[in-house]
């Protein structure tokens, strides 16, 4: 991880938080801040050896980052307590509508896919 | 309790060093527990560490207020960790360039069913509208999740909470769903894995295969993106 780059993913963070609280848009800060810097990737056409380092570091860990808010959780135990059963259903139903909805279609683009461009590798 | 003990307890429960070290460890518990077992999806290293924190807060009787003043150093890592997220993005986009616009069609399909039906059954069965809005990002990964919930009116942690549930169903039942319906393309089953159970169903399908881990793992950054970009007129819509 280097300095530089960690200084950097904040500059795009922060540019994101003055476009997405300036333009009052629902996006928030740090989503406009990935999208600008993808955007600034694709431009560049390759990712710095430094940026991918720092980046792969600070991903590594990512699922530490959200423990503290979702200990927040306690704070409204009383909402999963009264609601559990339309909670647990929706999860239940939607994963499984969303898995199927997104393979089928994915199944029919890939057909149309191989079709267009035979001379693609198929990795199916 | 020994009055030595409760003097320094006293001291320690207000200064952020507590909040950040017990975060670190429960969080390390929680990995540990996860790699004994195999990577087992029911084990989520997130989940354990969580139920840990929680009833340690509550044995404690301290505040979360007091607990975040320490793990708020872990928490303001989530911004940038977010807008790194950029860099796996990219390196999945360069593989896919060609078939990218047909890429974006599942996923943008997936990204309306996730948040729709979410949204219609909890809503049929009687839910809050604030469960709804927390709900409704759901298969978005956590830290793209939570900003869209805080953005659209929802309830951040909870929404948190939610996520690494669907996370944690999607690895449970995304292969049993998939053979189901004979689809058997890896690109297609990567790319479902990733849009319906973001990280942590990526997880699973890179233990699977590598053109599904890629795929997911392309689609779990895609559908943060157009979630939070889609969410808000589709609830605008709604609500």
């Amino acid at each position: 991880m280097t300095l530089g780059f960690i200084t950097l993913l904040l500059v795009f963070q922060l540019i994101g938080e003055v476009i997405s609280k300036g333009l009052d848009l629902p996006l928030p800060g740090p989503v406009v801040g990935m999208a600008l810097l993808f955007i600034a990737l694709v431009i560049k056409g390759d990712v710095p050896d430094g940026l991918k380092d720092t980046a792969d570091g600070l991903l590594k860990h990512l699922s530490l980052l959200f423990v503290p808010a979702g200990v927040g959780v306690m704070l409204h135990l009383h909402m999963i307590r009264d609601e559990w059963l339309p909670i647990s259903v929706a999860l239940v139903v939607s994963t499984v509508t969303t898995i199927a909805v997104t393979a089928l279609v994915m199944k029919g683009c890939c057909r149309f896919v191989d079709d267009e461009q035979s001379k693609e590798p198929n990795d199916g | 309790m020994d009055d030595g003990f409760y003097q320094i307890w006293v001291y320690l429960s207000t200064t952020p060093l507590l909040g950040l070290t017990v975060t670190l460890v429960a969080y390390q518990a929680g990995m540990w527990i996860y790699t004994r077992a195999g990577l087992h999806p029911l084990l989520n290293p997130v989940l354990i560490a969580v139920v840990l924190l929680v009833g340690l807060l509550m044995v404690t009787g301290t505040d979360y207020r007091t607990y975040f003043d320490g793990a708020q150093f872990v928490h303001f890592m989530l911004g940038p960790a977010t807008v790194a997220l950029a860099v796996p993005l990219y390196r999945q986009f360069k593989k896919v360039r060609r078939s990218f616009a047909l890429i974006l069609v599942a996923i943008l399909s997936g990204s309306a069913t996730a948040a729709l039906s979410a949204i219609g059954v909890a809503w049929a069965l009687g839910a809050s509208r604030e469960t709804l809005l927390s709900l409704a990002p759901k298969s978005v990964t956590a830290p793209i999740a939570m900003g869209i919930a805080e953005a659209t009116g929802g309830v951040p942690s909870l929404t948190a909470v939610l996520v690494i549930l669907t996370g944690i169903m999607g690895a449970v039942l995304g292969t049993w769903t998939l053979n189901a319906l004979r689809i058997t393309d890896w690109r297609a089953r990567g790319l479902a894995m990733g849009t319906a159970s973001h990280g942590i169903g990526t997880a699973r399908a890179l233990q699977v295969n590598d053109v599904a881990g890629a795929f997911a793992s392309l689609a779990m950054g895609l559908n943060g993106l157009a979630t939070a970009v889609l969410l808000p007129l589709i609830l605008g819509l709604i609500f």
